[in-house]
């Protein structure tokens, strides 16, 4: 169980002038400007839940996820991550965590990837039958098998993230946080990795926390969002709930010969160019069949295709809506 | 301790990667320190004597200060690029493992490459032991020992320091290493030749002098009084106020994360 409540943390940030006058005073005072990074930030994750941390770059989403991790102190308010406040029990908190840094590494680089995973067992004190399980399991769900054997260094992108998830797996952490996990991977990786995610929650109930800019991370793996925009949490829900909430319009790309179909109420022309037009559609006011039948009616159609809102667009219009 | 040393294994693994590299670096680590021992050398051949220290005994404080400090670069690399760690966010990873900081600092690098200039300063060792004109007695011998520990846990010390400044600012890094890099040169001599005013600082505020200047006066019998036996020892004092001071640049790191 996480409980934050009321966290708020504000940066001092040294400004920096130009000019050589300046640089030199500087160094005997400096001014300071305070930039609130997380204002009253609340919310409650239970056991075994899956959780899309989601907002711009700059909204606070890292500095949430260290103040979890027990890496920064907030300023006020509380958290409690299983009974304990990460920042005063430190160890005995990190023990329980596992933490993805997508872009940063925790394996050793110029050593086999066993030779990591050893390591980090002896830091954590992982039992030996506990860890050969686990490791069994991790490689034969992430296919590492020939890839332990290779030093970090010459792994893949997507290689070695799924060697960081083992790593940071091994000890059998309660929850894990995951901060931008697919970024710059393939899409087969991108897929092997929300694949063991979903698994791993599902057969051990691991809490996951996943912080990312890829909507189809979320779309994939989480069903509750919480978006966080200037420091503030701005919307805690399901992806359902939300995509209803923003907007309920489908787009139709339909493909034509000869003269273009006839538009009828509650269709909106997009865009018609080379035979090929986009329309965005109100299905309370004209059902899909309905449309596809009236626009079949008056042109020769050769193609049609149905899509509801992305998740990209519809996290799109949430930031255009909250102006962040 | 166990963990120590399969880190310790794991760090001599990585360097072993590229062998020709390694064992060259330990050569060029080698020939650079001899211009230390050299520059003392070349002094000697100008005057006999610097403030009534001959070169043998010149020497001998030279390969001190050269070895401690050796071992400190080998052994708290750590701390000496403390400034990347942060950087990278290698430290913050520090941060969610379940072992205490100032370990996983030390035992996160080390640079074996830098065991060139302990074995330079040996060298020196072979060398001036003989002919410097100390009776070796058994409280010499252990003398000459604590010297060189102590002398490596005080530059320790000064990387600690080091390191907690870095939390603060990336800037005036280089004030500390006029006390680090300048201790190690300067420390080619007794540092009682750089006048009085510079004795104290180096005996009061960074004893840097009590693990080589005032043992240094035993081990050639100038001083008799075995309580320049124990200042060595009591030099390891000045790594209280550093640790003092690291802790308080990581409660700052904590509180701005950067």
């Amino acid at each position: 169980m996480i409980t934050l409540s009321n966290i708020n943390k504000t940066f001092k940030v040294a400004k920096r002038q130009a000019g050589f006058g300046r640089a030199v005073k500087a160094l005997f005072s400096r001014e300071h400007e305070l930039v609130r990074a997380l204002t009253d930030v609340s919310f409650r994750i239970g056991d075994g839940e899956m959780v899309g941390y989601i907002g711009p770059n700059g909204a606070g989403k890292s500095t949430t996820i260290k103040i979890m991790c027990g890496i920064l102190t907030p300023e006020s308010g509380a958290c409690e991550i299983d009974g304990r406040t990460p920042w005063k029990e430190r160890v005995a908190h990190v023990r329980e965590i596992g933490v993805v840094f997508g872009q940063r590494s925790q394996l050793w680089w110029d050593v086999p990837v066993v030779d990591s995973f050893e390591l980090i067992r002896d830091i954590y004190k992982v039992d030996e039958k506990l860890y050969k399980r686990n490791l069994d399991e991790l490689a034969a769900l992430l296919d590492l098998g020939e890839l332990m054997k290779t030093p970090a260094r010459s792994l893949s992108l997507g290689q070695r993230m799924r060697c960081e998830i083992a790593a940071s797996l091994l000890h059998s952490p309660k929850t894990l946080f995951l901060d931008e996990p697919t970024i710059g991977l393939d899409a087969v990786s991108k897929i092997a990795v929300r694949q063991f995610i979903k698994k791993l929650n599902a057969e051990h109930g691991t809490t996951v926390i996943l912080t990312t800019h890829d909507m189809q991370d979320i779309e994939a793996l989480t069903e509750r969002i919480l978006l966080i925009g200037k420091g503030r949490i701005l919307l805690d829900g399901s992806l359902e709930e939300l995509k209803k909430r923003s907007s309920e319009r489908k787009t139709l790309v339909v493909e034509y010969k000869g003269a273009a179909p006839e538009i009828c109420f509650g269709m909106a022309v997009r865009e018609d160019k080379d035979g090929r037009l986009v329309i965005s559609l109100d299905p309370s006011i004209l059902s899909v069949s309905d449309a596809i039948t009236s626009l079949a009616a008056g042109a020769e159609i050769t193609d049609v295709s149905v899509s509801g809102v992305t998740a990209e667009e519809m996290v799109a219009s949430l930031y255009k809506e909250y102006r962040i | 301790m166990k963990l120590y040393l399969k880190f310790f294994a794991i760090n001599l693994k990585s360097q072993m990667q590229y062998k020709a590299t390694f064992l060259l670096n330990i050569f060029a680590r080698v020939v650079m320190s001899f211009a230390t021992v050299a520059g003392v050398w070349f002094m000697f051949m100008r005057f006999n004597e610097v403030e009534g220290f001959t070169l043998n005994q010149v020497l001998l404080c030279t390969a001190i200060i050269m070895m401690s400090f050796s071992l400190t670069e080998v052994f708290a690399r750590g701390f000496d690029v403390f400034p990347r760690l942060l950087g990278n966010g290698q430290f913050d990873r520090f941060l969610v493992r379940p072992r205490n900081i100032i370990f996983q600092v030390l035992a996160s690098q080390m640079e074996f490459a830098r065991l060139g200039i302990f074995i330079q300063a040996a060298f020196v060792f072979i060398y001036a032991i003989p002919r410097s004109g100390v009776v070796w007695t058994r409280d010499k011998i252990l003398t000459l020992f604590l010297m060189i520990i102590c002398g490596s846990l005080v530059f320790f010390g000064l990387y600690l320091v080091y390191a907690s400044f870095a939390f603060f600012t990336v800037e005036g890094l280089e004030f500390m290493n006029i006390l680090i890099y300048g201790g190690r040169e300067f420390g080619r001599y007794p540092f009682s030749i750089y006048g009085k005013g510079i004795l104290k600082f180096l005996t009061y505020i960074v004893p840097l002098a009590l693990f080589q200047y005032y043992p240094l006066l035993y081990l050639l019998d100038i001083k008799q009084n075995a309580f320049y036996m124990l200042l060595p020892p009591l030099s390891m004092l000045f790594l209280l106020p550093s640790y003092a001071f690291f802790r308080i640049g990581l409660r700052r790191y904590k509180s701005t994360g950067s």
